[in-house]
């Protein structure tokens, strides 16, 4: 079989050609830089470090017997890779390599899986476009002229147009299920501490997650359970054995979930309006129940967010110095050293953030900013556990509007910032969420809801995706029936 | 010292480098002397994604100082970081505790057993430690500063006293007893010269009995006992001085000059530093149960300043044996197996006087000493000294082989072929030919002075080579010196 012939192929069939020996990994990391996939990326420009002697080297190592073999994966520039360089999309790490791997890279490779190459990213997961690169944005691959969300844009939209069927992200209010919103794809954030933080370089450390993108639901659960579980050098990792999702395609007879329509009442695009009815239909024809409730709106949460992700950024950022590795712009004195090294190393998002938390944290405004958010944190996780009191997931937008254009929004941060507004909650509450695709608008642009669910209810969220996947269909299909994804550019296999 | 009419009041901030086989936060080995920039990993290193993990080993040393000191062992602390930009410290924060620490309160005995008084401690929490900075070296005309992080991440303990102390020599007596103490539960080798204890010192000065502190001022750079005391001492009166010339202390941090005996202002208040902490998110709430921190109580070994009041009461040994006897565990130790019944005193009196001389002369410390001769072996020239088996010169040689040569004291007495002598057969014509040697002296004995005697026994020692048991000289000596006096 060749690389042609594996372009655009769900992981689970990949893996399970790799296992039977009829395709080789070389040929399935070969499929996404050859033929069309070529023209696709030097148009959206997904990737960062795409090292083909590195990649190359993987697939050849790769294992043939695993759940993922030979599958390749993008990961996010901001997972520590020791075969490729790990920049964070900024000046500051340009070049540098890591001396170790991610745990969640680790596990990928354990598993049979390939990584070709590092997405592009707003410069240390700060940004909602992708814009924030150092290194040039990522554009939509439905619309070239429109952003793909972000932080993850590369990784959601190299999951888009077909370069890998599924890739790695990391979301720390809403950076995979933002992008995989505008770039139709499905967008898992787990849990907190669900999947292993080490070698994932922190912004927000008590709001990151290492998320997943995938085209079919069944990827998506494949890749989870093979990520998922405790991992020692990681404290904050969740203890206790990782939920089950095997049981991804059972259905969702009997399932309540929120149908929070105060949340949508104004200031979202019908488009999203339409999908989400669309959905909870979809939902109720495969014999779930609809539970109308009211919700706490975004507002207080993305206060909150701002306060709290920029007070640990700063802290995070702040090892960024130019004394032992990255950009180093030297000088007679120490203070000029950091000023100039951070100063020219981080962008002006980056550097934005980092003064908005050094002043939350700063003796006199602690209280008053940082104190306060934590409260307002306790708040938000209070009423989604009274929300789970009443129904089992919520489904709610994932975005409040459609893909913008570039440069819409890079001159209005506030703007920017409230297109987090549906998805920094479940950061926040620490609760899984997962982005479904509900295929394109009249504009060809893509739609999508979410789902939300109490801690641990991935194989619930993963339920509802499948019915989702499956359009209602009661019936029940079986597991390997596959639903083809809204391409885009109406180009189907 | 202080100016008349005035009073210091002195709180002290320890650092306590802890004995761990490995850091605070990663597993690289937290030992000393390596090469520059070897043990260290991304944790340390501060390199981007990578986690800390607290270290159990290091808790559960925080834990036993805590119980010894009395101290209330939290059920939750929280780690919490610490900002401040410094090429020594790898993420520009240092984690620490701050808010919630691991132990609140407590206080050290000082003085005599412990009886004296007591200093009270504010709080103990666990922190990590920077890297080393040398500065600045010349190379052609750029000066260059090196870093070494292989201390980076060493596991410390801070512990924070009351503003109680009055005077340099309590600040030094404290930091004597903390020394004592760490040692003594073995976590931490505590040399202040190697920086394993470290110390800053807030001083103030007021007016005796004033409720209200005067303005302190922070003392760095004190790194011995001794500096402790003199920058202490100097600073006292520095503060006491400008009041009394009408001036104002500022609130700043000094660092101090042992060698020169100066204060150099570091910083002052306008330039101190938001450390901005908040909790650090990558480490869970530490949590330590009760069954835990009973099971850590129950392991502590009887403490420095018991032992020290058990040696005095029990033992009957004077305060100052007491104290050089407990100044470590393994000397304390060893006095207690090595004494024969009822004779402490003796066995204090060679421990102190000849094994602590050989000790310093070999740069020994008690482990090799016990290695070449364990107590049961001491305690066996010990009760052969306290029976009076054998005579101070041959004592002192025998113990002198100790070290050197295996066997019990009777194989070296054999090897050496030293052969005691403590028969009247053989002793008796010494006697008698001392006394007629030495007439006169003898004949002022029998006259009634006593002071003679002693040199008839000296003589009498001489002439047996220093073999003689001195018990059987004195005796025969006596029995001579009757029967040469006229009858009454």
């Amino acid at each position: 079989m060749t690389a042609g012939e594996a372009w655009r192929l769900p992981a689970r069939e990949i893996a399970r050609r790799v296992r039977a020996g009829s395709l080789a990994p070389e040929a399935a990391a070969e499929a996404g830089f050859a033929g069309p996939a070529a023209r696709w990326e030097r148009d959206v420009h997904a990737l960062l470090a795409a090292e083909p002697a590195a990649w190359r080297a993987a697939a050849r190592a790769a294992r043939r017997d695993g759940p993922l073999s030979g599958v390749p994966v993008v990961v996010k520039d901001n997972l520590c890779t020791v075969d490729q360089p790990t920049t964070c999309g900024s000046r500051i790490l340009e070049g540098w390599r890591s001396p170790y791997d991610a745990t969640v890279v680790r596990r990928l490779r354990e598993a049979g899986a390939v990584v070709v190459g590092k997405g592009n990213m707003d410069e240390f997961a700060m940004g909602s476009s992708t814009e924030f690169s150092a290194f040039g944005p990522t554009r939509n691959p439905h619309d070239l002229s429109r952003v793909p969300g972000g932080s993850s844009g590369g990784p959601a939209a190299a999951v888009a147009y077909g370069l890998v069927p599924v890739a790695l992200g990391s979301d720390t209010g809403g950076s995979v299920r933002q992008p995989a919103a505008f770039c139709g794809v499905y967008g898992l954030k787990p849990t907190y501490g669900r999947l292993s933080r080490w070698g994932l370089v922190a912004f927000g450390s008590s709001l990151d997650q290492v998320g997943i993108f995938a085209r079919h639901v069944g990827d998506l659960a494949e890749v989870f359970a093979t990520l998922a579980g405790p991992d020692p050098y990681d404290a904050s990792a969740r203890p206790g054995r990782a939920p089950d999702v095997s049981g991804w395609h059972d259905g969702v007879r009997g399932l309540r979930f929120g149908w929070p329509e105060n949340l949508w009442r104004e200031g979202v695009e019908p488009a999203l309006v339409a999908a989400l009815a669309r959905a909870a239909e979809a939902l109720e024809r495969a014999g779930a129940v609809r539970v109308p409730l009211e919700f706490l709106p975004g507002d207080v949460a993305v206060a909150a967010y701002y306060l709290l992700a920029t007070a640990e950024a700063s802290s995070n950022l702040a090892r960024f110095d130019g004394v032992r590795y990255g950009l180093r712009k030297a000088s007679g004195e120490l203070s000029e050293l950091y000023a100039r090294t951070r100063g020219e190393g981080f962008g002006p998002e980056v550097r934005r953030r980092i003064l908005l938390g050094t002043y939350a944290l700063s003796a006199g405004y602690h209280d008053q900013y940082y104190e306060r958010a934590q409260r307002a944190r306790s708040r938000i996780v209070a009423e989604h556990r009274a929300a789970f009191g009443r129904c089992d997931l919520l489904l709610l937008p994932a975005v409040p509007t459609l893909p913008f254009r570039l440069g819409e929004k890079t001159d209005d941060p506030l703007a920017m910032y409230l297109s987090d507004v549906f998805t920094l909650g479940a950061n926040l509450a620490g609760i899984p969420g997962l982005t479904v695709p509900m295929g394109l608008a009249s504009g060809g642009l893509p739609v999508s809801v979410q789902l939300l669910g109490p801690a641990d209810a991935e194989p619930r969220l993963l339920r509802a995706a499948r019915a989702l996947e499956l359009d209602g269909d009661p019936a029940g299909r079986p597991a390997d029936e596959e639903r083809e994804p809204a391409w885009p550019g109406g180009v189907a296999r | 010292m202080s100016a008349a009419g005035w009073e210091a009041v002195i709180g002290l901030e320890c650092h306590v480098q802890l004995r761990t086989r490995t850091k605070m936060f990663c597993g690289c080995p937290a030992a000393f002397g390596e090469r520059p920039n070897t043990n260290v990993c991304p944790v340390c290193l501060g390199l981007p994604g990578a986690l800390p993990r607290a270290n159990a080993a290091a808790v559960a040393a925080a834990l036993r100082l805590g119980l010894a000191l009395g101290s209330d062992v939290r059920a939750e602390s929280v780690f919490a970081r610490k900002h401040y930009f410094y090429p020594d410290m790898p993420k520009n924060y240092q984690i620490s505790q701050y808010d919630r620490p691991l132990c609140a309160g407590g206080a050290l005995p000082l003085g005599e057993g412990g009886s004296a008084h007591a200093v009270a401690l504010t709080r103990i929490h666990l922190e990590e430690d920077a890297g080393k900075s040398f500065h600045p070296e010349r190379h052609g005309d750029r000066r260059l500063s090196r870093v070494d992080f292989n201390r980076a991440g060493v596991p410390l303990l801070e512990l924070v006293t009351e503003p109680v102390l009055r005077g340099p020599e309590p600040c030094a007596a404290f930091l004597t007893a903390l020394r004592r103490l760490v040692r003594w539960l073995g976590i931490s080798d505590g040399d202040m010269e190697k920086g394993q204890l470290r110390c800053d010192a807030n001083v103030s000065v007021r007016r005796p009995g004033a409720r209200s502190l005067g303005t302190k001022t922070e003392l760095k750079n004190l790194n011995s006992i001794k500096g402790v005391e003199k920058g202490v001492r100097a600073e006292i009166a520095r503060q006491c001085a400008l009041l009394e010339a009408g001036g104002r202390v500022e609130q700043a941090t000094l660092l101090y000059d042992a060698e020169r005996d100066r204060l150099a202002v570091m910083r002052t208040k306008e330039q101190a530093h938001d450390y901005r902490y908040f909790p650090d998110p990558d480490l869970p709430v530490l949590r330590v149960g009760a069954a835990e921190r009973e099971a850590a109580r129950a392991a502590l070994p009887e403490l420095p300043w018991a032992r020290e009041a058990r040696f005095r009461g029990a033992l009957g040994l004077p305060a100052y044996d007491a104290a050089v006897l407990t100044e470590s565990r393994e000397l304390a130790d060893y006095l207690e197996r090595a004494a024969p019944a009822g004779q402490a005193k003796l066995a204090s009196n060679w421990l102190m006087t000849e094994v602590l001389r050989v000790l310093r002369e070999r740069d020994w410390d008690v482990d090799a000493w016990a290695a070449r001769v364990p107590p049961e072996r001491f305690a066996d020239f010990l009760a052969r000294v306290a029976a009076r088996e054998l005579p101070g010169p041959v004592a002192k040689q025998v113990f002198a082989w100790l070290a050197d040569e295996p066997g019990t004291v009777a194989e070296l007495l054999e090897r050496h072929d030293v052969r005691v002598a403590a028969d009247d057969a053989t002793l008796r014509p010494l006697v008698r030919a001392v006394l007629d040697e030495h007439a006169a002296a003898a004949a002022q004995v029998i006259s009634g002075e006593e002071k003679p005697f002693g040199f008839l026994v000296g003589q009498a020692m001489k002439l047996a080579g220093g073999r003689a048991v001195p018990e059987v000289l004195r005796r025969l000596l006596r029995e001579e010196l009757a029967a040469r006096s006229p009858r009454p």
